[in-house]
């Protein structure tokens, strides 16, 4: 139970890439450690690739939707990346729509998107103050 | 119908969970299901297998890869001694949990499946069986 998925920091994002077939502990940890990370580094987004996922059942779709709450408590944004369109189709059928979690075809779209919705908040926040 | 092979896994570890599914997905494979009947029934079988750790205390998936005619299919048996389930028709509504989860793993299971049974007894244990063929129906 010693595996970790790791948390590399990449500027003002936290970027996760998942590419083991997750059992439930590794998820919960992962939620943990991202949780801490994002407090820790004052992370101002989070990019999480599962391009690499052959499956993602509704324990693993709860994770990711936890961890996109949890980041937006902590002022931060969460973009899931790089879904095969497989489990895309089987996760709705399932019955899990992850509304809610922000997502993106690929890692160069999700940093796009983060960077646009940081800068939207930034712009707001300048006007309202 | 007649089963060309036929075996059984434990389910009892969070790992045996990861075990039944890529066992699963290699049998699909095997099988020449596409790449989306191969996700849903691995997506099926994890759900059904974690509920055999959880819920059922542990328990066995059985395996069958069926031949019928033309048609080519895999069946799952998931088995536990668990507490059983007090209220089935509750237990497949959508978003119903015993706490935990989603509410989706019975519900959900039974949609990414051609057949879907479920066999359970208060204090002996439950039984869930799905079959999906390939190319669907």
């Amino acid at each position: 139970m010693a595996e970790r998925i790791p948390i590399l920091k990449m500027g003002e994002f936290l970027l996760v890439t998942i590419q083991v077939d997750l059992h439930d502990q590794m998820a919960m940890r992962l939620q943990d450690d991202l949780t801490t990370t994002i407090e820790r580094t004052g992370a101002k987004g989070v990019l999480i690739d599962i391009s690499a996922l052959e499956m993602v059942d509704s324990f693993i779709g709860r994770m990711i939707a936890n961890i996109s709450s949890i980041s937006s408590v902590l002022d931060a944004r969460t973009v899931v990346v790089g879904m095969q369109p497989p489990v895309a189709i089987t996760l709705v059928e399932l019955g899990l729509s992850l509304s809610g979690v922000q997502t993106a075809l690929n890692v160069e779209r999700g940093m796009e998107k983060l960077r646009e919705s940081i800068a939207g908040e930034a712009l707001h926040a300048g006007r309202e103050g | 119908m007649p089963v060309v092979k036929a075996d059984a896994l434990p389910v009892r570890t969070e790992r045996d969970v990861v075990t039944a599914r890529q066992a699963v997905r290699r049998m699909a494979q095997e099988l020449g299901f596409s790449l989306v009947d191969q996700t849903k029934m691995v997506t099926a079988a994890s759900e059904l297998a974690r509920n055999t750790f959880v819920h059922g205390k542990g328990g066995d998936m059985q395996w069958e890869i069926l031949h019928d005619g033309e048609r080519r299919g895999l069946r799952l048996t998931f088995i536990d001694e668990g507490p059983g389930i007090a209220n089935i028709q509750l237990a497949m509504t959508d978003g119903w949990t015993s706490g935990g989860g989603l509410g989706m793993g019975l519900s959900g299971s039974k949609r990414l499946v051609n057949e879907f049974d479920l066999q359970s007894t208060l204090g002996s244990g439950t039984r869930v069986t799905i079959t999906r063929w390939k190319g669907g129906v």
